[in-house]
């Protein structure tokens, strides 16, 4: 599949900005941070750019983006319009956690409550994103449970990742010892899920073929021995990609160690080792490999998804 | 609305492509273009029609296959592809707007071009690669059956048939009805076997490919009618060959 970079982005992007939500609705549920505003800003500040910058970017890509609007009403059949209501949903438990904690000065009870439910909206939402792509059986890298389960464990782990930095910075030693944990736990949760979702799509597994796909494999191999056309089409464009597949030994190891094992050990050391300003230099360095890692990942999603159309061009089994 | 019909349609008009007839001209795919681009979903747009990298929509493309058994034996086959109008599209259940949707009255799967807001998850979503995006117009594009040629009042009755159909020279395509067991199309590929394109994809496509026939093998697997050559006798042979192959043996 073509790796589209707004695709790349808000998929990316969105998934830190609703992890972010969760952990600080666990904050403030927990009691461990003040309702600070300097605090609240640059973290609300920094999640709702992520989450409406991404969703912004999922527009670019579209023909018609003035239409957008429409997306709104299939909810009962599609998953992308269930996407597009669930995050529009999330935005006003969400919306009204951030002005109580920003403007009001209220973070815990009733505040702490709409922060929560916010939580639950944005891992529904990032749960729709996910079934976006586990539902198409024409690309069976992404229609199993490995698909969903990393959406789900990457988003919260990124957003991990940003609120501990902020929380070291601002000095909420309590905070930034919880979410030194989660981060490390996710981290590695993570890591596990990308690897068996690579086993998984690596392991030799076929769903269909070229015989199938042309109904010929009665009469043997089939192989395409005319196209079409001369040029490649939308088809080929949107879903040939191949330059990826040449590179994706290489990049998975990148992506594996800017990802997951930089920021794992960065963060630890942070634990006991470094502190200070160090520390806040240390979780920085943590959160901009960790972001790298992930977009090497996201765009390894995409290009290495093969899609069963392929069949029809030259490939023998998807 | 994206939801499908509730029930199987009744009528589900569709194609039935004999792939032991099609000789690969791709008259089908250029008549279809021809009609089309004319119609419902006008214009079939074409990105540098005359430059060193001409492309287009295209509702039919026509693949050659070759086929290898690994004993010597293979076929070449000419594939035309183009949408099957599943009963279970996935294309339309996908799409977030509601401008995909699968007619009740007859099982023809279209886009709403009017609401389309050019997401691509059809054609992701779609394993046969029936949808291209025209991405001058911004919107999804896919074959109608001919929707505005088969229920043409204006055309002699003969002339209802999809583009492809009343086009194709060798008499490859045949359209009708494959919801009714008894009609033409249903008879034709309950005789010949008919299949169905990645029946593994759950779709359930209503367009039937009819294989190619088994070939006839002569003596010793080989096509019959071969020639045996003798190449050892100089028996016929004029008189000079003759005195070769004497001097030479």
């Amino acid at each position: 599949m073509h790796p589209a970079k707004s695709v790349i982005f808000f998929t990316t992007a969105s998934g830190a900005g609703y992890g972010m939500m969760v952990w600080l609705a666990v904050l403030a549920a927990l009691g461990l941070v003040p309702a600070d505003m300097a605090f609240g800003l640059f973290a609300f500040g920094i999640g709702f750019t992520l989450i409406v910058g991404g969703l912004l970017s999922s527009t670019f890509h579209l023909g018609h983006p003035e239409r957008a609007w429409r997306a709104f009403s299939q909810w009962r059949s599609s998953w992308l319009s269930r996407e597009g209501v669930s995050s529009v949903v999330a935005f006003l438990p969400l919306g009204l956690f951030a002005l109580s904690w920003v403007v009001m000065g209220e973070n815990g009870g009733n505040a702490a409550l709409l922060g929560l439910v916010g939580a639950a909206m944005s891992l529904l939402t990032v749960f729709t994103t996910s079934m976006i792509y586990a539902q198409l059986k024409t690309i069976p890298a992404w229609h199993n449970g490995w698909t969903v389960a990393g959406y789900l464990v990457l988003g919260p782990m990124n957003g991990a990742v940003i609120v501990l930095l902020l929380a070291q910075a601002f000095g909420y030693a309590e905070a930034a010892s919880l979410l030194r944990m989660a981060a490390l736990g996710l981290l590695v949760a993570a890591l596990l899920v990308k690897l068996a979702y690579w086993a998984r799509i690596h392991g030799g597994r076929v769903t269909s073929t070229a015989g199938s796909a042309t109904g010929l494999g009665h009469l043997g191999k089939v192989t395409m021995s005319a196209s079409p056309h001369d040029t490649d089409n939308y088809l080929l464009r949107e879903m040939g990609f191949r330059v990826a597949r040449k590179h994706a030994a290489k990049l998975r190891p990148i992506a594996i160690v800017a990802g997951f094992l930089l920021p794992f050990a960065l963060i630890a050391l942070t634990h006991s080792i470094v502190g200070g300003n160090a520390a806040v230099l240390a979780l920085a360095l943590a959160w901009l490999l960790c972001q790298v890692g992930l977009y090497v990942e996201r765009w390894l999603f995409f290009a290495e998804a093969k899609h069963a159309v392929t069949l029809y061009y030259g490939e023998q089994a998807v | 609305m994206t939801c499908l019909p509730k029930n199987p349609t009744e009528k589900k008009l569709g194609l039935v492509i004999d792939l032991d007839i099609c000789v690969g001209c791709h008259a089908c795919a250029v008549n279809c273009k021809e009609w089309n681009t004319a119609g419902k979903s006008a214009p079939l747009t074409d990105y540098d029609p005359y430059g060193k990298k001409p492309d287009g929509v295209w509702f039919n493309r026509i693949h050659t296959y070759e086929t290898d058994d690994g004993q010597g034996n293979g076929t070449t086959v000419h594939f035309p592809r183009s949408c099957l109008h599943c009963e279970d599209a996935p294309c339309v259940t996908v799409c977030p707007t509601g401008a995909s949707y699968k007619r009740t009255e007859d099982g023809i799967v279209l886009v709403n071009e009017d609401i389309c807001i050019g997401c691509k998850l059809c054609s992701w979503a779609c394993p046969y690669g029936a949808r291209e995006y025209d991405e001058a117009e911004g919107v999804m594009k896919k074959c109608t059956l001919c929707v505005d040629k088969i229920y043409n009042e204006n055309l002699p009755e003969t002339s209802r048939v999809p583009a492809c159909v009343s086009t194709c020279p060798a008499g490859a395509r045949s359209f009708g009805d494959l919801g009714d067991p008894d009609s033409e199309v249903s008879k034709l590929v309950a005789a010949r076997g008919g299949v169905e394109l990645m029946p593994e994809q759950g779709t359930k496509p209503v367009n039937r490919y009819l294989p190619p026939r088994p070939r006839k093998k002569g003596e010793e697997g080989k096509a019959p009618r071969m020639l045996n050559h003798s190449d050892d006798s100089a028996d016929g042979a004029g008189l000079i060959a003759r005195w070769v192959d004497k001097i030479l043996s």
